[in-house]
């Protein structure tokens, strides 16, 4: 039961990480590659980007519904990086849509961009401090001491934003690869591919800048997932995709890159899951909140296990066709 | 300095108002469009296609920012009440979860409809649109099922501040689960279609002859009146049901501060709460006992069955009654009217004192949502659960709520500024478009 439920909840925040992490992304590597991307990156998202939000969404659902007190904690000691996750989810929505919608094509839209391209790299680090301060260990039981200790340190730390740092290079690095199959000519291919390609490297640099900022903290993040052969499996694995990608880029194969590139950002994920099961959070008392002490009643969960099911075969096929559609299809003539 | 839980408050308060009105627009635009669509593909007129198309234009921009508000709520829930989370997710989450697949379904088949019409057959993507329309209804029914539970909660035993024998299905389905539903689902109708109705008479007074505009009022009204002339009947179930299970809500939207047998209607007038009493009200002898329980002399509870200090803010409740229903007799009105138009004297469709009036009429639905809901939530403090926990002792521990509620308040202000401008820019562009459609093609 708590376990299915559990699974659920990974791969929705996997698969946002995935599908909506691709969106944000594409905001970043507008960013970076400037102008020439817009285009391309504005019809690559509009159909889909409304239906990935709704993973995060589901994602939150089940922590509220499932696992009350999770919430409870992680809204209440995380309140200002999840404010801020949340104010860059509105100016990145909002403005992506005006921008896509606005019929007039003027001065405005520069402001829209300026508020996409921000948000798309400010939201992205702060979900990845939230998902930093979750492991870290350093959220209280119980208010105590100042403002700053209850409320700002469990999150404000070298830690956390390494974190923050990496998830938000995961989440570009996915965007220039998916962005590869959405070119169509050379030029912008070639532009993509080397934007991946560098961030890639800092990717790899950040990942690293994670583990050494855990020993300077004395989390022990190193040693909990050596001791995790699932863990050690998935980043065998990550790191074995590596070279297989670059030749499938140079090849231009776009599906089989960016099934690579998902394998490796599933691994990541998975491997992370892995060292942090059962616990979903670390406290500073040395006591967690695992999902067997934090669930919700018998009744709830076999209820929400129901709501699942029910969903996964609705939005399932439905979401495979939205795929096919707007992926696979091409305009029919007029 | 405001103090914390005031802020909560607000920002709650002002997230609310805010989503509202998307929510309303979200739950009605798919059934217009899919009516327009329909049109289009019985009539071949191409008034109807680019309505459609125009309105599908609006309706990505108005999603779009519904969503992310909705999501800001859910997230709001916790960052600001987490005891109430706490307590309440394992209670209410089921209609939660049950609508995120509503949601999901919402969003793929939007995407279908708005990016589509080259890319799938016609029946898939009208298919697509009353599929939009479907989920938006069933979305907003789910929530307010979790709101009524607020109102009326059961499906579970309060025992020393714990929650136990916890039963999803019996919370979700609560005593004020059907009334609150049933009137909120007519009220996105009421609201939307009459704002609907009034831009393109804006349009229409400009321009007489442009078939566009007088296709969309049409589609519109035909909507805008069955609501409307529904809406104070179940307004009316919904009283019966409130004198019933929250009897000092209906005492302060009454303004009854005293229990009477028979009780009296007032209409209007400025209720003091220091010397309980109302002022320059109107009183109509027996009606309110009619009204609440369907008996001219039966008892209606006053204020004076609940202690001083479980009173909620009277005059607030009151003022938002009085708006809501006379909104509420405003739009019922023009709905009777469009009705009696429609069968005989058409041409007083095209008169201008019409056309005007519902100009006038364009945020009347909205004003009367807000204030229902007012008189909903305000009307049930000090409760977050009415009955079982105290809103103070929900609110977060966090100091400074003030500057999260500063924060989102000019969010939503700088996003309302932003909707409003775009639309009139999206309204005027489509007029440009569609002036060719003046005579029937
Ligand atoms: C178009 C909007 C609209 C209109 C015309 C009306 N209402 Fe309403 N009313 C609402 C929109 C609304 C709402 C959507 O804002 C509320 C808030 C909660 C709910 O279920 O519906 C509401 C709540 C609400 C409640 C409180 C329910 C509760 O707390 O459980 C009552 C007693 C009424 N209404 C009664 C009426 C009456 C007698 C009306 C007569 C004309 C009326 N309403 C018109
Ligand atoms: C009376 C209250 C409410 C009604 C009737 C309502 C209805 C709706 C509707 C119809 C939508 C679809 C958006 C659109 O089409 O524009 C929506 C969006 C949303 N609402 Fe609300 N809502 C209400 C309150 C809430 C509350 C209390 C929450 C959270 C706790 C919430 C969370 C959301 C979320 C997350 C979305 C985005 C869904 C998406 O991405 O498709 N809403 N709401
Ligand atoms: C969409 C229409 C709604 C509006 C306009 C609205 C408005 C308000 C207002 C004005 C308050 C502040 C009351 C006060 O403190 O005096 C409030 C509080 C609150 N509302 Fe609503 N509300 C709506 C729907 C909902 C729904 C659907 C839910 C939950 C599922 C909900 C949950 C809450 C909670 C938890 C509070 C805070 C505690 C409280 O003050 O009772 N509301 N809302």
């Amino acid at each position: 039961m708590t376990e299915f439920i559990v699974f659920v909840l990974a791969v929705a925040i996997l698969l946002y990480v995935l599908l909506g992490g691709a969106d944000f992304g594409a905001g970043i590597v507008e960013l970076v590659s400037g102008r020439r991307g817009m285009d391309t990156i504005s019809k690559a998202i509009a159909p889909v980007w409304e239906a990935n939000h709704v993973w995060l969404i589901l994602a939150v659902v089940i922590i509220f519904n499932g696992f009350p007190r999770v919430f409870a904690t992680l809204t209440t000691y995380l309140h200002i990086p999840v404010l801020i996750v949340l104010v860059g989810i509105i100016f990145r929505g909002t403005a992506f849509t005006f921008r896509y919608y606005d019929t007039a094509n003027d001065k405005t839209h520069k402001y829209y961009t300026q508020f996409f391209r921000i948000s798309s790299l400010l939201t992205p680090f702060f979900l990845g401090v939230t998902l930093g301060a979750i492991m870290m260990g350093r959220i209280p039981p119980h208010v105590e001491g100042t403002f700053y200790n209850s409320f700002v340190q469990p999150w404000c730390n070298l830690f956390a934003f390494t974190t923050g740092i990496f998830l938000t290079l995961l989440f570009a690095w996915l965007a220039a690869i998916y962005l590869l199959g959405e070119s169509n000519d050379k030029q912008s291919y070639l532009t993509f591919a080397k934007t991946a390609r560098i961030l890639f490297v800092l990717l790899i640099a950040s990942g690293l800048g994670v583990f050494m900022a855990s020993e300077l903290h004395e989390l022990n993040f190193f040693s909990r997932f050596i001791h995790s052969p699932v863990a050690i499996t998935c980043v065998v694995i990550a790191t074995a995709v590596i070279p297989f990608l670059w030749q499938q880029i140079k090849r231009q194969n776009i599906l089989l890159s960016r099934f690579l590139a998902g394998l490796q950002t599933a691994c990541i994920l998975t491997g992370w899951f892995a060292i942090q099961f059962p616990v979903m959070v670390y406290l500073a008392d040395g006591s967690h909140l695992t999902i067997w002490n934090s669930q919700a009643p018998e009744r709830t969960m076999t209820l929400l296990v129901y709501a699942l099911i029910a969903g996964i075969l609705l939005i399932f096929p439905a979401f495979a066709y939205l795929f096919k559609v707007f992926k696979f299809r091409q305009d029919k003539q007029q | 300095m405001m103090d914390d839980f005031l802020a909560a408050r607000l920002q709650m308060t002002v997230s609310f108002v805010f989503h509202i009105v998307f929510a309303c627009i979200g739950m009605t635009m798919p059934w217009l469009m899919f009516v327009a669509e329909l049109k289009w593909i019985k009539t071949g007129r191409k008034v109807y296609l680019e309505l459609s198309k125009a309105w599908a234009r609006g309706v990505a921009i108005f999603f779009a920012v519904g969503a992310v508000s909705g999501t800001v709520l859910s997230f709001e829930l916790g960052l600001l009440w987490p005891k109430f989370m706490e307590h309440a997710g394992a209670i209410i989450g089921m209609p939660f979860s049950w609508e995120g697949t509503a949601f999901f379904l919402e969003a793929i088949a939007l995407g279908v409809f708005l990016y589509g019409r080259n890319r799938v057959s016609n029946r898939i993507h009208l298919f697509s649109g009353l599929l939009v329309g479907i989920a938006g209804v069933v979305s907003g029914i789910f929530v307010v099922a979790a709101n009524a539970w607020m109102n009326s909660p059961s499906g579970f035993d309060w025992v020393n501040g714990q929650a136990i024998n916890i039963d999803p299905v019996k919370a979700m389905f609560n005593r004020a689960w059907f009334q609150e539903a049933l009137h909120m689902t007519i009220a996105a109708f009421a609201s939307t279609s009459f704002a609907v109705a009034g831009v393109h008479a804006f349009m229409l007074l400009r321009h007489k002859e442009n078939e566009f505009h007088r296709g969309a009022i049409h589609i519109a009204l035909l909507f805008g009146a069955v609501a409307a002339i529904l809406q104070p009947l179940s307004g009316d179930i919904s009283a019966k049901n409130v004198a019933k299970l929250q009897p000092a809500k209906l005492a302060a939207m009454e303004s009854l501060f005293k229990t009477s047998e028979p009780a009296a209607l007032v209409i209007g007038g400025i209720p003091d709460e220091e010397k309980e009493e109302v002022k320059y009200g109107i009183h109509i002898p027996h009606l309110l006992s009619f009204l609440a329980h369907g008996d001219p002399n039966a008892e209606v509870e006053g204020l004076d069955k609940t202690s001083k200090e479980d009173w909620p803010p009277v005059a607030i409740v009151h003022f938002a009654f009085q708006i809501m229903v006379f909104m509420g007799m405003l739009m019922m009105g023009a709905g009777i009217l469009f009705l009696i138009f429609k069968f005989k004297w058409k041409e007083n469709l095209d008169k201008i004192w019409w056309l005007k009036l519902l100009v006038w009429l364009t945020p009347v639905g909205f004003i009367a949502v807000e204030a229902g809901w007012i008189v909903t939530e305000v009307g049930r403090q000090p409760w977050i659960i009415y009955g079982i926990m105290k809103t103070k002792d929900a609110v977060t521990p966090m100091p400074g709520v003030q500057y999260p509620f500063y924060l989102i308040t000019l969010v939503y202000l700088l996003l309302t500024f932003l909707v409003v401008w775009l639309m009139r820019r999206q309204i005027l562009a489509v007029h440009s478009n569609t002036q060719n459609l003046i005579t029937h093609d």
